[in-house]
């Protein structure tokens, strides 16, 4: 085994190893923690695939803004730390067809698609140019678009939490 | 660097280990004098002395300090959350130490040549903030928790301007690789990043003004980021006894001290390496090479941390609101207003 095989199993084990930590977790906080080992775990896979960017992206947004969010909930919250969160099977029927549902869509998505290999991949050199000049030329409408959706929320979060109270 | 290692050594993961381990050796040289340094200048200033008694002016009290931590107990609180209390201090140095990894310590050696370098660092200093929340909420104790909410927010609020800052100096020099942006400064201290960077008087002339701003809030924000005087609100002493290390002892303790002071000289090395030229020497072809570059960027970079420590003992905290005005209503509108402009500058 390469190193590179060597630390695909590794990271493969961290990510699985800590996703099931999150949805088994009794404490909510150890919950969000084994959340932040996945995400590091994914933006791993990015780099294995060297998709640099979207590795280092993943980091910013996912552990540097979303996880610290999440953390910030949970602490700010102090009910909820010493609640245990509520295990066990709610609604069975309706649980199953929703998730055998999107299991199959994903199932489907992974399977059609022809997954470059990494010996191809690993030609690939900067991508960060490349990713830059393809959302200013062909994808401009949907990267615009999804700009003004973000700002869009942006505006309503503040709007919401920012608004007056009358009493 | 590395093609010299994996020729030495023979086995590529031995020499990529060893690459790896040269900025952890610095660091450890690094805190110790700094430890000797911080205690000096600060006495000096307060018109005191200091260590005088272990060895010659008290060299030695650093290596005494660290023996008196090594025998310390470690002790963990009966509440505290045994698990996620000893794992806090990794996350925080390890946060900060991979950091390390895409500076260019001289033109022969950088840990990591990577494209994106500095965004890389960026990004990783979040595992930072995410060790010293999982510290403040392990300990069970309420001065730790609100010390690392305290910095968590103010790490997140200041990664803004600097982030901005350092858009500032990429812009110029047209890479996010610190090394590319090092070489781009080549020639004196005039094509400096800070003066504008290598190109026509007049543009240089134009540029300077915003990016001598630039410089100046990169500085700021990095001091804000180190958890440093006058921005130390989250182990602000009167308010919160120690902040998210009041729990800590013996050496998890000296792991905070450790991430504490390597990453002073990490943002002290980002601004130099993206303002001040990096491993450039200030004198053109004068005094540069691969070995004075290391001298030159770790010279430089001390000069930084000597400034963070003198304005520990000369500025006085700020309050929290105070903290939050200076971050997003005088430094973000500023940076906004440097960016434009030397966009136009440079497109012009």
């Amino acid at each position: 085994m390469d190193l590179y095989t060597i630390s695909f199993y590794m990271f493969a084990v961290l990510l699985l190893g800590s996703a099931i930590v999150v949805v088994f977790s009794r404490n909510i906080v150890r919950a969000a923690f084994a959340l932040m080992i996945t995400l590091l775990s994914i933006a791993a896979f990015y780099v294995l695939m060297m998709a640099d960017f979207v590795g280092i992206v993943q980091l910013l947004l996912y552990v540097g803004g979303i996880l610290v969010l999440i953390l910030f909930g949970v602490m700010l919250t102090n009910r909820q730390i010493s609640v245990d969160i509520r295990e066990g099977a709610i609604q069975t029927i309706p649980a199953v067809i929703v998730t055998s549902t999107i299991g199959g869509i994903l199932a489907g998505a992974i399977w059609s698609t022809a997954w470059p290999m990494r010996e191809a991949a690993r030609s690939v050199a900067a991508t960060a140019p490349v990713i830059g000049e393809m959302f200013l030329t062909t994808y401009l409408l949907p990267f615009e678009v999804a700009s003004v959706l973000l700002l869009v929320a942006l505006v309503g979060a503040a709007l919401i939490a920012r608004r007056e109270r009358k009493s | 660097m590395q093609e010299y290692l994996i020729g030495l050594v023979g086995e590529p993961l031995v020499a990529y280990v060893l690459m790896a381990v040269v900025p952890l050796v610095f660091i450890l040289v690094y805190a110790l004098v700094t430890l000797y340094m911080e205690m000096k200048v600060a006495a000096h200033i307060q018109d005191r002395v200091a260590y005088m008694r272990t060895g010659w002016h008290g060299v030695l009290q650093p290596f005494a300090d660290i023996l008196k931590l090594l025998q310390k107990e470690d002790i963990i609180p009966a509440q505290a959350d045994r698990l996620l209390f000893t794992a806090a201090p990794f996350f925080v140095f390890v946060g900060t130490y991979v950091g390390f990894a895409a500076i260019p310590f001289s033109s022969g050696y950088v840990g990591a040549d990577l494209n994106l370098g500095i965004l890389y660092i960026v990004a990783v200093s979040s595992i930072v903030v995410a060790g010293l929340l999982m510290s403040g909420w392990a300990s069970n104790n309420k001065w730790a928790l609100l010390g690392s909410l305290r910095s968590a927010a103010q790490i997140v609020s200041y990664e803004i301007p600097s982030a901005l800052a350092i858009l500032v100096a990429v812009m110029i020099a047209g890479s996010l690789n610190l090394n590319e942006v090092s070489k781009f400064q080549e020639g004196g201290i005039f094509n400096w990043v800070v003066f504008g960077g290598p190109g026509p008087v007049v543009t240089k002339l134009l540029l300077t003004p915003f990016t001598l701003t630039a410089f100046f809030v990169l500085l700021t924000a990095g001091i804000a980021e180190a958890n440093r005087t006058p921005f130390d609100l989250p182990e602000a002493e009167s308010e919160l006894v120690q902040g998210f290390n009041t729990e800590y002892s013996g050496m998890k303790f000296a792991m905070f001290y450790l991430a504490e002071y390597a990453n002073m000289f990490l943002v002290s090395a980002i601004t130099v390496c993206l303002f001040l030229g990096g491993w450039q020497s200030p004198f053109g072809s004068f005094m540069s090479g691969p070995y004075w570059g290391a001298f030159w960027l770790i010279a430089k970079g001390m000069f930084f941390v000597f400034v963070q420590v003198w304005m520990r003992w000369t500025l006085p905290r700020l309050r929290v609101d105070q903290l939050m005005h200076v971050s997003w209503k005088v430094m973000v509108p500023f940076m906004f207003v440097c960016i434009f402009a030397v966009g136009l500058i440079l497109v012009w």
